[in-house]
């Protein structure tokens, strides 16, 4: 298993002043699958998030992509070795009109970033790509609208825009539907099933009737540790996933 | 012109600018008419003003755009600019009295010394962010300011460096009046080079990195190199600013190394409008000449009326003069269109 996983983690660790987020998680994403973390909140999913795109240093453990060791390398490295992510909390350039925010991600993998001495203009050679992406997410009509104006979904389907314009090999996902509307979440349901061929997708998702749609593989995490893991069907009949969901709800109560 | 980020043509802004920067975008033509406007205010200065003051302006405002390019493009505070207008004005100062060189090469020695300064400076302090980034950098501005005043053979100490000349092919600059002239030029250059870096791919990344770091590194962009690319840029851009002072004051002292300094860019900066560019150059004309003027009257305290009217911008215009005139200009333009 471990041969074939395209990203995968071993004995992941991360410890925050006494407190253990994640504890021991091993984890093989399959290529071409999209693999969901399910938990109750606390559970480490954000965390694991984090160490798995070097927003985090493991407190032990590995973490290789595609058969290479790429623990501890700082985000902007494992972004460009094809990891890209969205933020749980919208994260935006306020200011930036929404084409801007591709062109920017698009510009990203050349070094025209650099170019202090050459004109803004050049990015116009990622207009036509930007609109791509922009159109298939739905937001062709707003692309010149600054980040700001756009409604909480529209921000969401930019993330994505965005993430996509990395044309990464992994995508992970933070709740991708979090806070969304039901008409949204079809919409990015449906998006998420047409960009995801030929690409392996990680999400964090509570909702799960989008797991359902979705995800062939899901990894439930308790406090910092992975409970359960299989197909969708065969881990919502899992009595230890049962279990934690009510007893997660009680203790809210 | 009076814009920051490199908006697309016509995009309609739905919200008022907020945070540091004013996102209007002016059509072309009044674009063209300001530029035409300042240029040719710049070629009138030396005949409305002392020619002496005019000259401190145009230092002052290569100073300023340095300084507003960290503080307003990067979103980064440097508290210790002084560390580089002063080492420039140190070193153009040596290189023309001891090789009497034309001052242009010596400024431009002055303002590479700058730029190299900032990369171990810049390296250490960019990995801090808001007011550590300020402390961190007034700390080094701190040590070069004593290294300066102990390493008297070099920099003479107290006395400072006498006597710096004005040599360019033997021309006659000892009138302020043609000198102004003689340095319009480079500070031109300067001011265009820092229009160009703000509307460059590169400037698009950096307003990038301020608004949202962690989503530009997401990005795969290495905000820390890129913080340090325009570090060092902004520290050149002063360089050329100090090293111009030097010569327009034939004179160099450890005044140009003191925290002061430093603080003084800051308040010309946000005088005349953090992320607006041209700001820092508008606050740079009206802090130097109201400083002439104060000390003309015979008037002790100037901090106390700069610092006064700078209290007052900070509290009732937050974007500066530059950035609240844009504004409304901007929102007079959007209702005349409707």
């Amino acid at each position: 298993m471990a041969g074939q996983a395209l990203l995968s983690a071993r004995g992941l660790i991360r410890d925050f002043r006494g407190f253990r987020a994640v504890d021991g998680v091993d984890l093989d994403v399959a290529p071409d699958s999209v693999h969901a973390l399910v938990g109750p909140n606390g559970a480490g999913k954000t965390t694991l998030f984090n160490l798995l795109t070097g927003f985090l240093r493991p407190s032990g453990g590995r973490i290789q992509l595609a058969g290479r060791d790429v623990t501890g390398l700082p985000p902007e490295q494992v972004a460009r070795l094809g990891v890209a992510r969205s933020f749980q909390i919208t994260s935006l350039f306020p200011q930036l009109s929404a084409r801007e925010h591709v062109e920017l991600a698009l510009q990203s993998p050349s070094g025209l970033g650099w170019r202090f001495w050459r004109s803004a203009k050049l990015m116009r050679r990622y207009t036509d790509r930007a609109g791509e992406l922009l159109d298939m997410v739905g937001l062709a009509e707003l692309a010149e609208a600054p980040a700001e104006a756009l409604a909480y979904g529209r921000k969401r389907a930019l993330e994505l825009a965005i993430a996509l314009a990395l044309d990464p090999k992994v995508l992970l996902l933070d709740e991708p539907t979090a806070g969304m509307g039901l008409e949204d979440v079809d919409r990015t349901v449906d998006l998420i099933a047409r960009v995801r061929s030929g690409r392996t997708v990680v999400m964090v998702e509570h909702n799960m009737s989008v797991v359902g749609r979705l995800a062939d593989t899901v990894t439930v995490l308790q406090a910092g540790k992975v409970l359960v893991e299989g197909p969708y069907e065969q881990v919502r009949a899992d009595e230890r996933v049962i279990t934690a969901y009510l007893g997660a709800a009680d203790a809210a109560h | 012109m009076t814009s920051t980020v490199d908006t697309p043509a016509d995009a309609a802004r739905p919200t008022p600018p907020s945070g540091l920067v004013t996102v209007a975008r002016a059509p072309g033509w009044v674009r063209y008419a300001l530029l035409a406007v300042g240029l040719l205010t710049a070629l009138w200065l030396p005949n409305g003003l002392y020619p002496a003051v005019a000259v401190d302006i145009l230092c002052w405002a290569l100073f300023a755009v340095a300084v507003d390019l960290l503080l307003g493009f990067t979103g980064l505070m440097s508290f210790g600019h002084a560390a580089f207008w002063g080492t420039s004005a140190y070193v153009t100062g040596l290189v023309a009295i001891h090789l009497g060189l034309p001052f242009p090469v010596a400024v431009l020695a002055g303002a590479l010394t700058a730029a190299a300064l900032a990369v171990p400076i810049g390296y250490l302090a960019v990995k801090r962010t808001g007011i550590y980034f300020a402390m961190v950098t007034l700390a080094f501005a701190q040590l070069v300011y004593y290294v300066a005043n102990e390493w008297r053979s070099v920099t003479r100490g107290e006395n400072g460096l006498q006597g710096v000349p004005r040599e360019l092919f033997g021309l006659d600059l000892r009138d302020d009046y043609y000198f102004y002239y003689a340095i319009l030029p480079i500070v031109l250059l300067g001011l265009a080079a820092a229009w160009r870096i703000v509307h460059s791919p590169f400037g698009r990344v950096l307003v990038g990195i301020r608004d949202n770091p962690a989503r530009a590194r997401a990005l795969g962009y290495p905000v820390h190199r890129y913080k340090l690319t325009a570090f060092v840029l902004s520290g050149f851009i002063a360089g050329l600013g100090g090293g111009l002072f030097a010569v327009g004051h034939r004179f160099v002292s450890l005044d140009v190394l003191h925290w002061t300094t430093s603080g003084k860019a800051v308040i010309v900066v946000v005088l005349g409008g953090i992320g607006t560019l041209w700001g820092g150059v508008l606050g740079a004309a009206i802090v130097v000449r109201l400083e002439d003027w104060l000390s003309f009257s015979g008037f002790e305290a100037i901090g106390l009326v700069t610092g006064g009217i700078f209290v007052l911008v900070v509290l009732l215009f937050r974007r500066g003069i530059w950035g609240s005139v844009a504004a409304l200009v901007t929102r007079w333009w959007a209702a005349r269109r409707r």
